[in-house]
């Protein structure tokens, strides 16, 4: 059947801020459904707070929402755009909850809005665990055995009639959160009981442990007419009890037998039908006991996910897009396979390499958390790794992480296990955490069995021996030299995934001379492709990977051809923003006439769809594997200064002459501290002093120069890791101790000559502000933004909220900021983006850094002013001048007439432990954007976007630090003569006291210990009790548990607003002022932009 | 870690592939055949096993074969009849509860011989693109791999079921109500699994007359898939013919392109056949689309069909699937919708076949 004529405007919903569990592949879902639905002649409305996707670009949708995900705001677009149908199955959880909540409220209904690709009752089959268990049973298939509890009454019942250990999962819940394993009976009590308070609806099914058992997972599409096909299978090398999330994971499944797999085949099918999920994507997982081969139905998501994401990319599949199709009424025979053109979508794609995924996680960023994982996702990002074995793929996707490593072991990373022994190892290989795949190699390297290994951790045993032969293939190695390498062995050496790096370890070589030596092997890397059909057919996509075999398939060109380098796995301050630039820059190029390369390994992006760019090369973002990318395509330019720090890293080993825009001199012309100092001294910018240091003696010595309190950082990192604010010399010499040793940051850059610590002294209470600006080649330098933090300097500008226009800075600091920024990018050569950072203290302005790349902010500028930074700053990066981008319409003045702020999503509900304080580190996983004609009520919608709704009404406690007082009052003041009340532990009740302002109620303090200093009520006990609506709190004391943590963390575990800085009190008191003067109003960016265009 | 005994294949175009020797030692180091590929990626044990393979050389397209074992249970076939299999890199060590031995094992056991090491993508995309052809590999010197090559006749012409069938009838007995009689062009284990369901199974040669068929009073005879070229058959399809119109016939792959035959209708070889598990056929009764497993080389011409209608199309070329004789009750697939391996999608074929034996025996006691 063809399409359906019958709708003709149809809302999509994203799924906002990218947070852990929710990344990036909502974007790369929902930005291919925007497409096709257009293409389909359909009027897309989208809405999405999250201004860093590709998705919310005004080119994707006919009306673009940046506004709050919240049931009034999408009330509010409905009226307002009256659109036909709601496709809420690309936004991820948050979409399909806020669908379900649409509907539950009649709004849907009321306004005529159907519901396509799942409805109501689907939902809630497939995300309630009772229903969908019941169902499961219903239909014939087997269900690990449960009992639901709404109290621990009930849990304890459940759990005689099941024994320990059990499985606790919290019903409506978002990428496993709450979800917990019992062994003993403590444990039972905590968990159910953190699950019942975790769950939306207090709900938590306690499940017989089926931990250790092979995990599975099936990619399902189905159309209206039943028509279903498998796109892939998926199997864990971890056992149950780790989330798949946070599990390697390799496709197609490898140790499932034909008569198994299409047993679990036809079960996926059986719950699609009774679930009801009339078309779309979805996936089902399995857990099957590897004694017996006993199948269980874990659960099933009704709609696409981070695992159809992989799918796509795994296969060439796209889902999403197909997905998007069926919702409007094709059926999978009417809808073509792009990769083949001539077969169509009602097919199953068959692999002829292997697909593996390993997560990337965070804990160093959150100290306090341990790295243990669970049934509850932590990881923040992945990476995906393609080879013709399993070996190959894993040690390709080992190298993709960035972490330092490049491969399985065999490089100098091992050495961390060296000294433990074998049945020390063997336990520890047994906790699931981040390195247990290093564990695992290094047991077997000690001399244990596939079988012992298999009996201490249940890592299936055919993963076990292909690791071994990656051990095998080592030892081999190790008894051979580039001189005796012979072609077959540089081959095998090859087909096992062994980078140079690794060679270059194990024959203490330099890994020059092991490129050198393969060379003159004559032994070189070949390009496969990713065409769904295992050669069956034609490939029309030039969709490629590297492996070691006889022929490539890479076709010639004659057009110029452009290299964009990605930013690999996600990671905290390194994310969906850079991958908007580098997609930015592809569609530029390309509408230039250049045949664009994309090389990228993230599975979750945009830039990793086939779609994207005229060729795409998924492959690590080393040295090695991008010059070899290089040697095939020989293009006219690389582009290395859209993707963060990972392509930025590499610029200095790739041939200088290919590096589009600013030099890398330059680029290390700003980072290298001495060089900068004289640059900025020479052009009479003023700096906060400082200086470098490789020594706790060198960074003494410049204290004794500039005084405490000081910022200590290291070069060359994003995201401001292990960035500190020290205030005396115990703080100095641990931030020291820190940097020198081989911690998580010595493996990304680490203290050394080349890379030396910087110190500055920390300007207190100082407006932190950043400028984007883009220069040519010619010099004429434009100003894409100047944005005001509302948090004062000293928070890492990722987590702080920013505003665009600078609502409080005077027009003259604004002159010398955009006059500071464009004399910085003269002076430093700048050929494309550039980002400054000052200080603005009363009227003078420091400059903080330089970085001549793009910024975290390009696309928020984007969005906020209509100007497409990313994609003027490529197109300068390969030779046009900005007039000539302004005769081409790309360059244009920036709209105005209304305020947009950025706000940051931080990921402490994930971490429990750990302190949620911003500070000079960067800790946020997302950002959201509010817009609105003034500043209050753009801080308003952002804060709602962000999560923390700010409430109309209430009580509100504060509790500040002696330098936020002042700013505490003015906001105190506002909130009472909004109706407020106020309470407040003693200090800062004086000081509002003295100013008139009235505390309803004085409140004890926690003391560190968490005890308390007097007798009565503290803000803990109040939290708890629901009777407080807004926390104010900023720190005092820098130690971990320091009192106000106790505050944070019971704010944060009941989900109430929490400000901690002064400046987002004032913010969000105006906010409310405005916000309950004037009735919610939304507009679309195109609304946005076409009325401050005109004027 | 074994040693390794470097190995090559070459095609009849004089195509050089290096790898290594796996498997069973061949007499004089060469193993030759019509080398065509299978992209499945589960199910090989059940590939080798399956008697089509009768004179090929299996490719398989996914690089990992041998993962989860063998077992006694997934075979198609007393014994495989395969010329050899080329496999970039088969498992070490199998981790399956039903596994019962090692891949490699089982090879030898079989006295099955292999290459492996190869770049299989290369050799998959150079038959796509110049077809199906005569190749030798092994040990042996590449003069001497060469001139296997060139000498290897392929299956065109050939009748290669007389390898296959088996040497005498035999009954699988059923608990089913009804009787069936399976001519075996080189009939998989399930098939007969399938039909088993039906009810009780007299298994004859290929060369049975149709006298004999009927003599066994069958409710229905089913046409057994089989190897390679129908053209040569004409015996068979003469007994079909004296078949069609007395009893219910149900054909699959040989067994299709031999009644399309005997209706008039003429085959055609495909550039390099459909062997894999995902080929996408359309129902045309009502448009759903089955997921199928397929392995032939040999098609049914459309434009050539007479006394038949048209009842299932591949989508991915629009080559027949399946057809219905318009004058007698007779259909057939050239797809498997037995499985083993592959997809259970099109399994209703089977309860058409019983719905069809149902009405034939309704109408002659009414008659």
């Amino acid at each position: 059947m063809p399409k359906r004529t019958d709708i003709t405007s149809i809302l999509v919903i994203g799924s906002g801020p990218i947070i852990i569990g929710q990344a990036c592949e909502f974007d790369y879902s929902g930005t291919q459904a925007c497409r096709v639905l257009r293409e389909e002649g359909y009027r897309v409305v989208l809405a999405n707070s999250n201004p860093a996707t590709i998705m919310t670009d005004p080119d994707f949708a006919d009306a673009t929402y940046i506004e709050p995900l919240d049931v009034a705001v999408l009330e509010a677009i409905i009226i307002k755009e009256k659109p036909d149908a709601l496709l809420p199955t690309l936004g991820g959880q948050t979409a399909l909850n806020l669908a379900m909540d649409l509907e539950a409220a009649g709004i849907l209904k009321a306004q005529g809005v159907e519901l396509i690709g799942a409805d109501a009752t689907a939902i809630d089959t497939a995300e309630n665990r009772e229903t969908f268990k019941r169902a499961m049973i219903e239909i014939g298939l087997d269900v690990p055995l449960s009992g639901t509890a709404h109290n621990m009454d009930e849990a304890d019942k459940i759990v005689e009639e099941l024994g320990l250990p059990v499985i606790i999962r919290p019903a409506y819940i978002l990428g496993g959160k709450g979800t917990g394993i019992a062994q003993t009976a403590e444990e039972f009590e905590a968990v159910a009981s953190n699950g019942i308070d975790a769950s939306p609806i207090g709900e938590i099914l306690i499940e017989e442990s089926i931990l250790g058992w092979k995990e599975y997972e099936l990619e399902v599409m189905r159309d209206h007419a039943d028509n279903q096909v498998v796109v892939c299978s998926i199997e864990n090398l971890d056992p149950m009890g780790v989330h798949t999330g946070d599990s390697i994971t390799v496709a197609p499944a490898q140790t499932l037998s034909d008569v198994e797999l299409q047993e679990m085949r036809d079960a996926a099918f059986a719950v699609m039908r009774r679930v009801g999920v009339e078309t779309g994507g979805s996936n089902v997982q399995f857990a099957v006991d590897p004694e017996t081969g006993r199948q269980v139905v874990i659960e099933m998501n009704p709609r696409v996910s981070r695992s159809s994401a992989l799918a796509s990319k795994a296969t060439g599949f796209p889902i999403a897009k197909i997905a998007a199709r069926l919702a409007v009424g094709y059926t999978l025979d009417e809808i073509p396979n792009d990769i083949t053109r001539e077969t169509p979508a009602s097919f199953e794609p068959t692999l002829d390499y292997v697909v593996t995924k390993i997560p990337r996680w965070a804990f160093e960023k959150f100290p306090g958390t341990g790295n243990v994982l669970g049934t509850q996702m932590q990881s923040v990002g992945e990476a995906m790794a393609i080879g013709r074995t399993f070996p190959e793929s894993l040690q390709k996707g080992l190298r993709s992480l960035e972490l330092g490593r490049f491969g399985l072991n065999a490089d100098p990373g091992e050495i961390a296990y060296e000294d433990t022994p074998l049945d020390e190892l063997l336990l520890e290989a047994d906790v699931p955490t981040p390195d247990r795949i290093f564990k695992l190699e290094a047991c077997l390297r000690k001399g244990a069995s596939v079988d012992e290994v298999h009996d201490a951790t249940k890592v299936d045993p055919w993963f076990l021996d292909q690791m071994l032969r990656i051990t095998e293939e080592r030892l081999a190695l190790e008894q051979l030299s580039t001189d005796t390498m012979t072609r077959r062995a540089w081959k095998r050496a090859k087909q096992h995934g062994f980078s140079d790096v690794q060679l270059a370890y194990l024959w203490s070589v330099p890994e020059s001379e092991v490129r050198a030596a393969r060379k003159a092997a004559a032994v070189h890397p070949t390009f496969k492709t990713v065409d769904t059909c295992g050669a069956e057919f034609e490939a029309e996509t030039p969709y490629h990977y590297s492996t070691w075999e006889d022929t490539t398939e890479v076709k010639g060109s004659d057009r110029p051809k452009v290299m964009i380098l990605g930013s690999g796995p996600n990671r905290i301050g390194q994310g969906i923003e850079f991958d908007y630039c580098c997609v930015h820059a592809s569609f530029a190029l390309a509408d230039a006439g250049y045949e664009t390369i994309m090389v990228n390994c993230n599975p979750e992006t945009v830039s990793t769809d086939y779609d994207t760019s005229d060729r795409l090369y998924f492959e690590p973002l080393t040295h090695e594997d991008v010059s070899n990318i290089i040697e095939v395509e020989e293009p006219v330019g690389i582009i290395v200064s859209l993707g963060g720090q990972t392509p930025l890293k590499l610029a200095g080993e790739l041939p200088s002459e290919l590096i589009a825009g600013t030099s890398p001199t330059s680029i290390d012309l700003a980072e290298d501290r001495e060089r900068w100092n004289a640059l900025c001294e020479s052009m009479a910018i003023p700096q906060p002093p400082g200086g470098t240091a490789t020594t706790t003696e060198g960074a003494l010595e410049i204290i004794g120069t500039i005084g405490y309190p000081a910022l200590v950082r290291p070069s060359y990192v994003l995201g401001g890791r292990a960035m500190e604010i020290v205030y005396d010399d115990d703080g100095l010499r641990a931030a020291m101790e820190q940097l020198a040793t081989f911690g998580s940051l010595g493996r990304e850059g680490g203290l050394s000559a080349e890379r030396p610590v910087l110190i500055d002294r920390f300007l207190e209470d100082a407006t932190e502000v950043d400028v984007d600006a883009i220069r040519d080649h010619t010099g004429e330098v434009i100003i894409g933004a100047v944005m005001e933090h509302v948090e004062e300097a000293g928070v890492h500008s990722g987590d702080s909220a920013c505003v665009i226009p600078p609502p409080y800075l005077t027009e003259k600091t604004i002159t010398t900021l955009e006059s500071y920024a464009t004399r910085i990018a003269t002076e430093l050569g700048v050929k494309g983006l550039i980002n400054v950072q000052f200080a603005v203290k009363g009227d003078d302005v420091f400059v903080i850094e330089a970085n001549p790349r793009a910024s975290r902010t390009v696309p928020f500028v984007a969005k906020a002013t209509g100007v497409p930074l990313a994609k003027i700053a490529a197109r300068v990066m390969m030779g046009a001048t900005i007039e000539e981008l302004r005769n081409e319409g790309l360059v244009r003045p920036p709209v105005t007439g209304h305020v947009s702020v950025k706000e940051a999503v931080l990921p402490f509900n994930r971490f429990p432990n750990a302190d949620p304080l911003l500070g000079p580190e960067m800790r946020s996983t997302g950002e959201v954007m509010g817009i609105d004609a003034t500043t209050g009520l753009a801080f308003t919608k952002s804060q709602m976007a962000a999560g923390g709704t700010l409430p109309e009404g209430g009580t509100i406690f504060m509790s500040l630090a002696d330098r936020d007082k002042a700013m505490g009052i003015d906001a105190a003041r506002r909130f009472v003569g909004l109706g407020f009340d106020i309470v407040a532990t003693s200090g800062t009740a004086d000081a509002l006291d003295e100013e008139g302002i009235s505390v309803v109620k004085r409140l004890s303090k926690v003391t560190d210990d968490g005890g308390q200093d007097a007798p009565g009520e503290t803000a803990v006990d109040l939290i708890d009790a629901d009777a407080i609506q807004l926390v104010i709190n900023s720190p005092r004391g820098r130690g971990p548990r320091a009192d106000g943590a106790y505050i944070r963390a019971a704010a944060g575990a009941k989900g109430i607003p929490l400000l901690t800085t002064g400046s987002a009190a004032v913010a969000a008191s105006r906010g409310m002022e405005e916000w309950l003067a004037r009735p919610l109003q939304v507009k679309s960016i195109q609304e946005y932009h076409a009325a401050g265009s005109s004027d | 870690m074994k040693p390794i005994h470097e190995a090559a294949l070459v095609l009849r175009d004089g195509e050089l592939f290096e790898g290594e020797a796996i498997g069973a030692v061949p007499p004089g180091g060469i193993s030759a055949g019509e080398v065509v590929f299978n992209t499945v990626m589960t199910g090989y044990q059940e590939v080798i096993t399956d008697p089509s393979y009768a004179g090929q050389i299996i490719t398989f397209t996914y690089p990992h074969i041998g993962n989860y074992g063998v077992n006694s249970i997934d075979r198609e076939s007393r014994q495989p009849f395969c010329r050899g299999v080329i496999i970039r890199d088969p498992a070490r060590r199998a981790s399956n509860h039903r596994s019962e031995g090692e891949f490699s094992d089982y090879l030898v056991e079989k006295g099955i011989s292999g290459i492996a090491g190869l770049d299989t993508r290369r050799l998959t995309r150079h038959i796509r693109d110049l077809g199906a052809m005569p190749g030798a590999f092994g040990t042996a010197d590449e003069d001497l791999l060469r001139a296997a090559a060139i000498a290897e006749p392929g299956t065109d012409g050939f009748d290669l079921v007389a390898t296959v069938t088996c040497d005498a009838p035999y009954t699988v007995e059923s608990s089913g109500p009804r009787r069936i009689v399976a001519m075996d062009f080189g009939i998989k284990t399930s098939i007969l699994t399938q039909l088993k369901r039906l009810g009780t199974i007299e298994v004859v040669p290929a060369g049975t007359t149709a006298a004999e068929i009927m003599s066994l009073d069958p409710d229905g005879v089913f046409l057994s898939n089989g190897p390679g070229d129908p053209e040569p058959l004409g015996h068979i399809r003469d007994t079909i013919d004296s078949l069609l119109g007395n009893v219910p016939i149900f054909g699959i792959c040989l067994g299709h392109q031999l009644l399309a035959g005997t209706l008039g209708a003429s085959t055609y070889k495909l550039p390099f056949g459909h062997h894999g598990g995902n080929q996408p056929v359309k129902r045309l009764s009502d448009g759903k689309v089955e997921i199928t497993s397929q392995n032939h080389n040999f098609a049914v011409e459309a434009d050539s069909l007479t006394n038949a209608e048209l009842t299932h199309i591949n989508l991915n070329d629009n080559t027949v699937q399946g057809l219905r004789s318009t004058t007698a009750p007779a259909f057939s697939v050239q797809y498997h919708p037995e499985a083993g391996p592959g997809p259970h999608d099109s399994r209703y074929l089977f309860d058409d076949f019983e719905q069809l034996m149902e009405t034939f025996s309704t109408e002659t006691l009414n008659a």
